[in-house]
């Protein structure tokens, strides 16, 4: 079980109070954990969730790669530790080389802020506890770099391994092979691009979130 | 010595580029329909203190695959402009 989520702030990121709260909601644990220590506090999984990282400067998480904590989050997810990337923690994943590929500008060079249905692909892994392949989930994006690109090996690679754990049915921004959200190798780091933490209650328009977080206390 | 260098980060080829399609596409109502396959990128320029310029030019190509561009989906290109 992992009842203690320590959830990371970078300078720029937003998401992390939506994110306490929602695991909080699902009686989990959930303290902020700031990028510039090294220290993990004993947490039992991680989330980096959404925002803007450091301004995005550069690229998106590009500059947060180099936060101390990152050291400590490679060697927790080595470890198996669970890891979820949210939106900007997907780009951060990315770019710090825990997940494979990159997340560019949308196709149309439109800011995208809808809600979004997606597709379980792949369920062996953090998120997928509660989950069949082919459920269906409403979750909503909120997003300028979405658009997933890999090369043509990488994605066969993940096919292969079944790594991709969300596609968009209607996809908004070109991603490559419609991917919402892909995961390592081991199953136990996850990026995605639609925010689960958005989607926690029906004030918001949907609860399709809580699964995935709830699978994320479970693992 | 200081040289001053630049470096090109351009959209890897074989890679889409949403914001060159989308000038692409606005070019044709100014007139411009003979433009076409349009890349953009990113400059920068910076200083560095180096022994030559061969010194330079590998510190900023260091700089490039570990920082300044994202090799999965950019290509960079380092010029040594001066002393």
């Amino acid at each position: 079980m992992s009842q203690r989520v320590g959830v990371v702030r970078f300078p720029g990121t937003n998401c992390e109070f939506d994110t306490i709260d929602a695991i909080r909601a699902l009686d989990g644990q959930a303290e902020v954990l700031w990028h510039g220590q090294s220290d993990l506090q004993n947490v039992d999984a991680i989330v980096i969730p959404g925002g803007f990282a450091h301004g995005d400067y550069l690229r998106c998480g590009a500059i947060a790669k180099f936060s101390p904590i990152m050291d400590s989050i490679h060697a927790f997810a080595r470890d198996g530790g669970p890891v979820l990337g949210i939106c900007n923690g997907f780009q951060v994943l990315t770019e710090a080389g825990l997940l494979p590929g990159a997340l560019q500008k949308n196709v149309g060079m439109k800011f995208l802020c809808s809600m979004q249905q997606i597709e379980f692909v792949s369920t062996t892994n953090v998120l997928g506890h509660h989950a069949s392949a082919g459920d269906r989930l409403l979750i909503p994006i909120n997003h300028f770099e979405g658009n997933y690109v890999c090369s043509p090996e990488v994605l066969t690679e993940m096919e292969a391994d079944n790594r991709i754990v969300f596609r968009y049915t209607d996809n908004p921004n070109g991603s490559l092979a419609d991917i919402a959200g892909i995961c390592n190798r081991a199953g136990n780091v996850v990026g995605m691009m639609p925010h689960p933490e958005r989607a926690t209650s029906h004030l918001l328009g949907s609860t399709d979130g809580n699964s995935l977080l709830k699978s994320l206390l479970d693992a | 010595m200081h040289f001053e260098v630049k470096v090109e980060v351009s959209p890897r080829e074989g890679i889409a580029n949403p914001e060159g399609s989308t000038i692409e596409r606005a070019l044709p109502a100014l007139g411009f329909v003979m433009a076409g396959n349009v890349r953009v990128g990113k400059v920068i320029r910076l200083q560095v203190e180096a022994d030559s310029p061969d010194d330079a030019k590998s510190l900023v190509e260091d700089m490039c695959n570990r920082f300044l561009s994202n090799p999965v989906i950019e290509d960079s290109h380092v010029e040594v402009l001066e002393e």
